[in-house]
């Protein structure tokens, strides 16, 4: 049944959807960063610089959020070789690519004011840097291969092998951080979260998590259509040479 | 080789990437018959046989042959496309010993047995980037020897080859139908034996 | 089993006539540990304290430099539709190809790392630590790099994208092998505890990357 699910319907629910969703997108984004800057308290120990805080863990979360949507789709595109999961797995990975740096980046800003150094090789920082290569060695497999069908069967396989080994990699990132210095003293203000904290990080993770949707769904809509206007230009070459052979 | 399996291909479509090549295909061939396939360049004769073969997989539709496990049925056919999977640093017999190990089934001819069959008997020793086109294409035509299988696929067989080659392949399938094989092969010339035809489009 | 043994010596026979890649990783390897000293200077102690971990990261670039042509040959000349087509599984022929590409790349090093350790002032111990630890070590490589090279066969430009692809999934490897080699010279962990898991590391991708390495294959076109 999924085998012939249509793009064209999955086009005019996009259509239908998006602008919906940039509205709860925007108007969570909105509340959350006034909350994020006015209502939420600075940190006792590390001021206002806590603030990043509520961009940066949302980013984390979206940045394995990421991963797991393009490995559904994996499945998707090995199993029922359905050309949805495709278009879902091509559109995921430059967007996990570009969340998972925004965690990179805002991690070390954070880390500059914290640990007095714009990097530091802690196990957790390590580990999402590993899981950024893995997502450029992606994006350069998208890039690489001309055939999207190829393209998508040979990303699907190499997303799983990923999946099997994140968290090897984690683990292992884990020992040889214990092993090279003392456990971190970073502290997320204290064992408990106060609610005062919690509601705009929660806030300002479902509102970047619709942002991470609607950008999905608008990218798998353009590569739905890149792969037509690829099949109307080859049908206009064949026209083309059967024109000239007459 | 007394009886050979029937090949039967039910409602196979072909798709390369994004377009569609051929739709609705069937047709079904005795032991003993030769099929060749014929088509403008781009129709999908070579992706017909790589489906055929079993290393494509088909866009809808089947391909069986009769008595043998779909599991198992590459094991019973021969693929000789535009390659020849020949490796350069080996000699023709090293060549040829490891395909007829590899390829396993029932013994078929010896290597030297195999290459006196393509008039190739005085090069066994050679490493095979000695030869020139044809004999290298002479040598994959050995292959087909040294481990008897049914049904042969063969891509654009005659190309490289001299008059005199072109009509030892046709004497080789002769000898393959009558002793019950079966032939599939995409060509623009003729086969050089008795064989129906199967024309694929241009147009997807 | 005579299949995959005719595999396994047809393997061998052809890296030993065309080129000879096992010598070529090994003078690899002796310039990538000669090139070091030159950018961290000539300080021994320094250099004994490193040198395991250099040793590990000059075997795995070593390593990383013939993958490509793993199943790039049998590809271009056809004899990879053939060898599926064969009476192994395609899952066991990765083994063979593997088994063979480790011993004429993987292999060499092992056995002269522990010659090359010395010159890094790296002693006794640690000789043995770092010697062990490539050994159960660099299948591991071989394996992952089996699935970067079979994904990247059909790719003009597959060698720099082999690399990009592997290298993020050999950090585990490199890690406890750095560990195991490191614990043998000396060290509050001891020497089991890496090297175990190392060896965990190398049975896993046996178990798995040749499933992989397979499925992509069969994608190739």
């Amino acid at each position: 049944m999924l085998k012939y699910a249509n793009p064209t319907h999955f086009l005019r629910l996009v259509a239908a959807v998006l602008p919906w969703l940039w509205l709860a997108c925007v108007g969570l984004l909105g509340v959350g960063l006034y909350m994020t800057f006015f209502i939420a308290p600075a940190d006792y120990q590390q001021g206002d610089t806590v603030r990043i805080m509520y961009i940066h863990v949302p980013a984390a979360w979206l940045s394995m959020f990421a991963y797991s949507i393009m490995t559904l789709s994996a499945l998707g595109t090995l199993v029922w070789r359905h050309p949805l999961a495709d278009a879902a797995q091509q559109a995921a990975a430059p967007l996990g690519a570009v969340f998972t740096f925004i965690c990179l980046i805002t991690g070390s800003l954070w880390g500059k004011p914290m640990w007095g150094t714009w990097w530091v090789w802690d196990a957790r920082l390590t580990s999402v840097l590993v899981l950024f290569l893995i997502y450029l060695g992606l994006v350069a497999l998208w890039n690489t291969i001309e055939e999207p069908t190829k393209a998508a069967r040979t990303a699907a396989i190499f997303t799983l092998v990923g999946v099997v080994n994140i968290p090897i990699i984690k683990f292992s990132v884990d020992w040889w951080n214990t092993l090279h210095q003392p456990a971190s003293v970073m502290r997320m203000g204290g064992p408990t979260i106060h609610p005062t904290m919690l509601w705009p990080l929660l806030i300002m993770a479902v509102g970047a998590s619709l942002l991470f949707l609607a950008l999905h769904l608008m990218a798998v809509r353009n590569v739905i259509l890149q792969r037509r206007l690829r099949r109307l230009s080859y049908m206009a070459a064949q026209a083309g040479e059967q024109e000239m052979a007459s | 080789m007394t009886r050979g399996p029937r090949l039967l291909v039910e409602n196979l479509a072909l798709v390369r990437g994004t377009r569609r090549l051929a739709q609705g295909l069937s047709f079904a061939l005795e032991s003993g018959q030769a099929l060749s396939i014929t088509g403008p360049n781009g129709a999908g004769k070579s992706t017909l046989l790589r489906v055929l073969a079993g290393l494509l997989a088909p866009a809808a539709g089947t391909v069986s042959l009769s008595g043998v496990d779909p599991q198992e049925m590459a094991q019973h056919i021969h693929y000789a496309g535009h390659a020849e999977a020949l490796k350069n640093a080996l000699t023709a017999r090293e060549n040829l010993q490891f395909w007829s190990a590899l390829l396993g089934g029932p013994a078929g001819l010896t290597p030297q047995q195999a290459l006196e069959r393509v008039n190739l008997a005085h090069l066994p020793d050679l490493p095979v980037s000695y030869l020139s086109a044809g004999q290298r294409r002479r040598v994959a035509l050995a292959r087909l020897l040294v481990a008897p299988r049914p049904l042969w696929l063969m891509d654009e067989p005659s190309t490289a080859l001299d008059t005199a080659a072109q009509a030892r392949l046709a004497e080789l399938m002769e000898a393959h139908l009558s002793g019950g094989g079966l032939i599939v092969a995409a060509t623009h010339s003729p086969l050089g034996v008795p064989a129906g035809e199967l024309m694929l489009g241009g147009r997807p | 089993m005579s299949a995959a043994l005719a595999l396994f010596k047809r393997e061998l026979r052809i890296a030993s006539r065309a080129g000879g890649g096992g010598a070529m990783g090994v003078v690899f390897f002796l310039i990538l540990i000669t090139i070091v000293p030159f950018a961290i200077g000539p300080d021994l102690n320094l250099l004994s304290r490193i040198g395991p971990a250099i040793l590990w990261i000059a075997a795995l670039l070593a390593m990383l430099l013939g993958l490509d042509r793993l199943f790039l040959g049998d590809h271009e000349d056809g004899s990879l539709d053939l060898l599926q087509m064969g009476a192994l599984p395609l899952e066991v022929v990765i083994v063979v190809k593997c088994l063979a590409h480790w011993a004429v790349t993987g292999l060499p090093l092992v056995i002269v790392a522990p010659l090359f350790g010395l010159m890094l002032a790296v002693e006794g111990d640690g000789l043995a630590g770092v010697a062990a630890s490539l050994l159960a070590g660099t299948p591991a490589l071989t394996l992952i790099g089996a699935i970067g090279a079979a994904l990247t066969v059909s790719l003009r430009r597959g060698g720099l994208l082999l690399a990009i692809l592997v290298l993020p999934f050999t950090v585990p490897v490199l890690i406890f092998g750095v560990s195991a080699a490191s614990a043998a010279s000396g060290g509050t962990v001891p020497f089991a505890t890496p090297f175990l898991i190392l060896c965990a590391l190398s049975l896993a991708a046996l178990a798995l990357a040749p499933f992989a390495a397979a499925a992509a294959l069969r994608s190739r076109d």
